[in-house]
């Protein structure tokens, strides 16, 4: 009588589906924009308030948008790194300075170094909704054309570095 | 749902508090009422399992603002949706759109009915027939039910 | 040293429910009375050593023993004593042990309550139960321990999560584990009959009175986890379709199916496998829901701090007792004979009817909880499923449930005619539809959506009224003298249909005519809700035990006279740096009038939330008749009979009352 073999059947799917669910993190969002444009913004700079500094300024180049706040204690893990990364000039770092203060997040770099050949202030985090932005630090991998191409979710470890996102950084600096 | 209301309300007393930001304009009740109802309907990203309407989160007061700030700027509530989803994706959408991937989880609970439907009318209409070997039966449909049967193992039955 | 007799006690405990697990099992199996006669000792001394072991626990909690991990987590010398004592279940090892505590409780009970079981049954259920002691005492010792020692010993504890403190959330898990954990009687039961072979209307009249029992707890438990949300999380909700509440209600769907699968079992002998099936079920969800819990695979707002170990070692447990039973199922069930025969309209086919309903409903609350994982598995991306789908897809599916639900106890066993049933129902029905179109016009604006919840309500209630006429029906004479006689199992479904139907009036009222205003108020201000005027006097800064307040005062007058003075709290607990809402209700049956402290806005003033909430308390007060109806029924005339005769208690206990 195999129709009573059906609730076991239908126990093992799920049980698969549990057993694969083990593995998986639910509480992160991919993010829609990898392959497409990045939104485009105009912000002024951190350092000097009255020029302003915008996407279309990196254009032809591969580069990291770098999402960070002065009040975000995860992004002290990630940025020694950072500073590294800027140190051997692997890569340009635009820091955008989420929901922050200006005499707060300048402190900030003065203690623990900066990293970011630009650094714009997004106050109001207008920008950082733009950019699907739901937890700091983010990074964003954008290549010449200004195409999303990799979002990094909380503090970028080492690993993630080597492993993801420089050999992708070397292709789309080849290209 | 209306539960939302206040807290919607409630975020931009806050935001207008701390930020100082005066650049919103009132909305009219249908405006309100739609405010709510989107809050209600999309997720916080940064909590646990949360609306946004329901979420004391930062993020959660941001996207309340720009829910109000896109209404009074006479954005339709799917342009809202859109706007959400484009920089999120679809899960901060309590309500998932139909699609296929998500064609099962709207039509499986009509499904479970029909199908336990259709199962529950024909075991009931042949359990009847196999049930009445309990009644006596006439030497003739002795034949004929010993007939019917063969091939199919008698059931024994109370 | 305390902790250390608490932990010894576990593992005695583990080793006795192995003992108990295998050997009368096996006893039963080679027909062996001495291994058989093991099960009731080891089931009750396996429930003595666990409640040391939770004693242990509480004891170190109530004396604020910072040494033990789980203490300096979760508690407190602030903490007042009522909550460092209920703090013993409020973390992840405390709840486990809270868990077993109940299931060695049951076990013991029935090892008691089984006096008139044949000793092969008896010897099965308890081995059953034996053995899932032994997963879940297996998985504490492994990988929950709720006595590991903090060297060196914390200063003082991190207190308990400030939701939890609460009366409501003090007595809401127990009950709520009562519930699941009874199943495992109801599961115990069925797994035993189908080893012995001996799945017959016997079987079912000895696990009915248990399943209604945990079911009755289940109600009472997801009853008080939804009030605590609603006074304890300050935005007036009461039921959030979150994965942890779907969790347990699961279950309770499932469980409600057995029940009156179990009658037609026990009355008729149909339906046999069936009710196997939901009986494996509902204790499988029970774990399974513990799965979701603990095991962090879906976020939830109410999940414990989760571990993966702990998720894989719950995950291979579901699959023992989920993937064994029913491997068992498919090998014993297609042997069940049929039972008696029925005709395609009868009560048998409704109450069949109505499990089908209440299967898809549930497997309806399941796809939607676990379509997310489902997708992200796939990698087909990551969605959400929350409170708009579920809204959606029940209420069409309980509809139809509801309306089976009035017909039902109006039907003939065996054979019941549709045009019989409609002459029999009319009234009930012309009540309902005059009612549902009436109220909301009464109440001001119709619409279809108001009409229909209650036009379920009154059906419900008039189709109960109906079937009560009819029992007092001699003749065409009405004999009141026949209501006292009718039996208590008759009276608890009724209560327990009428429950529903409260229910029903409850949820409708309320989200049709819930009222807010969310205001900043200043002190004089007033706010007109719901009929009341509303004044805000300020507030005030008081002292908790272990946390300081802002207290505010809002007067309540109804046409200029004072009724009420209400004291919404804004709390603010220093160790876990959070805080709190606390909101000031004004509980009626009728309607509660809800205020709580936003956050101050200038000096003085504050956004204040105020909420008309009509009819809520219906909402439980319906749940609470439902799980009355339950406990109605436990003391039918045929259960205590059964209990008199097993325990020559004396003559009363028989005696009509």
């Amino acid at each position: 009588m195999t129709k009573f073999l059906l609730p076991l059947g239908g126990f093992i799917a799920i049980f698969a589906f549990l057993f694969i669910g083990l593995g998986l993190n639910p509480r992160e969002v991919p993010s829609p924009f990898i392959g497409k444009a990045a939104p485009t913004f105009e912000l002024g700079n951190l350092h000097r308030p009255d020029s302003r500094f915008g996407t279309q300024d990196m254009a032809g180049k591969v580069w990291l948008l770098n999402v960070w706040a002065s009040w975000c204690v995860a992004c002290r893990d990630e940025h020694p790194l950072l500073v590294d990364l800027a140190k051997q000039d692997t890569i340009p770092i635009v820091g955008l300075n989420y929901k922050d203060k200006q005499d707060q997040a300048l402190a900030w770099l003065k203690q623990f170094g900066n990293p970011y050949r630009v650094a714009v202030m997004d106050a109001d985090g207008r920008i950082g909704i733009d950019f699907g932005v739901y937890g700091v630090p983010e990074t964003f991998l954008i290549d010449k054309k200004g195409i999303i191409r990799f979002k990094h979710i909380g503090p970028i470890t080492k690993k993630a570095w080597e492993e993801k996102m420089l050999p992708l950084v070397r292709e789309l600096q080849k290209s | 749902m209306k539960r939302m209301i206040a807290s919607v309300l409630f975020s931009w007393a806050v935001a207008t508090g701390v930020a100082g930001a005066n650049d919103q304009k009132e909305l009219d009740a249908v405006g309100k009422a739609r405010a709510v109802a989107l809050a209600a309907e999309l997720r916080c990203l940064v909590c646990q399992n949360q609306t946004i309407a329901d979420s004391h989160a930062e993020l959660a007061v941001d996207l309340r603002r720009q829910i109000h700030v896109q209404i009074a700027g006479g954005k339709s509530d799917a342009e809202i949706v859109d706007f959400m989803v484009t920089r999120y994706g679809d899960f901060v959408l309590y309500r998932p759109p139909f699609k296929a991937t998500t064609a099962f989880l709207w039509l499986g609970p009509a499904l479970f009915v029909l199908v336990g439907v259709i199962v529950l009318l024909r075991f009931l209409r042949t359990r009847r027939t196999r049930a009445q070997s309990d009644v006596p039966l006439t030497e003739a449909q002795r034949k004929m039910a010993a007939e019917l049967l063969a091939g199919a193992t008698p059931r024994e039955s109370q | 040293m305390i902790p250390e007799i608490g932990q010894f006690a576990l593992i005695l405990a583990l080793l006795l429910s192995i003992v108990q697990g295998v050997l009368p099992l096996a006893g039963a199996a080679r027909g062996n009375p001495v291994w058989m006669g093991v099960a009731r000792p080891a089931s009750r001394g396996q429930f003595l050593f666990v409640a040391l072991a939770f004693g242990c626990l509480a004891y170190s909690f109530v004396t604020n023993d910072f040494s033990v991990l789980n203490v300096a987590n979760n508690s407190n010398s602030g903490l007042p004593v009522p909550y460092r004592f209920a703090a013993t279940w409020g973390s992840h090892e405390g709840s486990m042990l809270l868990w077993v505590f109940m299931l060695t409780g049951w076990s013991a009970a029935v090892s008691i309550a089984s006096r008139s079981l044949p000793e092969e049954m008896v010897a099965r259920v308890l081995g059953v139960m034996g053995l899932i002691g032994t997963g879940f005492l297996l998985f504490m010792l492994l990988t929950s321990n709720p006595f590991d020692r903090l060297f060196p010993a914390a200063q003082d504890g991190r207190d308990m999560n400030p939701l939890l403190q609460d009366p409501g959330m003090v007595i809401h898990p127990p009950m709520l584990y009562m519930g699941y954990v009874g199943f495992s009687v109801a599961f115990s039961f069925a797994i035993a009959a189908l080893l012995g072979g001996k799945l017959d209307s016997t079987w079912a009249r000895w696990s009915r009175p248990w399943t209604t029992l945990a079911w009755c707890f289940l109600t009472i438990g997801i009853m008080l986890g939804s009030w605590w949300a609603y006074y304890e999380l300050g935005w007036g909700g009461w039921w959030f379709w979150d994965p942890v509440e779907n969790a347990s209600f699961m279950p309770w769907i499932v469980g409600t199916a057995l029940i009156h699968s179990l009658a037609v079992t026990e009355r008729r002998g149909a339906f046999k496998s069936w009710t196997v099936l939901l009986a494996i079920t509902a204790f499988s969800l029970s774990l399974l829901g513990t799965f979701l819990v603990r095991s962090g695979v879906l976020t939830s707002v109410h999940a414990f701090a989760t571990d993966p170990k702990r998720g894989v070692f719950i995950l291979i447990f579901l699959a023992i007792v989920t993937g064994g039973s029913l491997v068992l199922f498919a090998v014993r069930a297609p042997k069940v004979g049929l039972g008696g025969k029925f005709e395609i309209v009868s009560r048998e086919s409704l109450l069949l009817g109505n499990n089908v309903l209440l299967a898809a409903a549930c497997g309806s609350v399941l796809l939607g909880t676990l379509y997310p994982l489902f997708l992200d598995a796939l990698q087909l991306g990551k969605i959400s499923v929350g409170p708009p789908y579920f809204d959606s897809v029940f209420a069409p599916l309980m509809a139809p449930a509801i309306f089976l639900m009035g017909v039902g106890p109006l039907a003939r066993w065996k054979e019941a005619r549709i045009p019989d049933l409609a002459m029999r129902l009319r009234w009930a029905a012309v009540i309902a539809v005059v009612s549902a179109i009436l109220v909301p016009l009464i109440a001001g604006e119709w619409t279809l959506m108001k009409s229909f919840g209650y036009l379920l309500a009154f059906w419900v209630f008039a189709a109960s009224l109906t079937s009560i006429r009819e029992r007092l029906l001699v003749g065409t004479q009405l004999e009141w003298s026949r209501l006292g006689q009718l039996p208590r199992g008759y009276w608890g479904m009724i209560a327990a249909h009428v429950g529903i139907g409260v229910f029903i009036i409850g949820v409708t009222t309320v989200k049709s005519y819930e009222v807010e205003r969310d205001v900043r108020m200043d002190i004089g201000d007033t706010v007109a809700v719901g009929g009341y005027d509303l004044k805000f006097e300020g507030t005030e800064e008081v002292a908790g035990p272990n946390y300081s307040a802002a207290r505010g005062t809002v007067v309540v007058s109804r046409n200029g006279k004072a009724v009420r003075t209400l004291h919404p709290e804004k709390r603010f607990y220093p160790v876990q740096q959070s805080t709190m809402t606390e909101a000031a209700i004004d509980s009626g049956l009728f309607g509660d009038l809800y205020v709580s402290l936003g956050e101050p806005v200038g000096d003085r003033a504050w956004s204040v939330r105020v909420y008309s909430k009509p009819f809520i308390t219906w909402i439980w007060g319906g749940c609470v008749l439902m799980a009355l109806g339950g406990f109605l029924a436990l003391t039918d005339r045929r259960y205590r009979a059964s209990l008199a005769q097993r325990s020559a208690l004396p003559a009363h206990a028989a005696s009509p009352s």
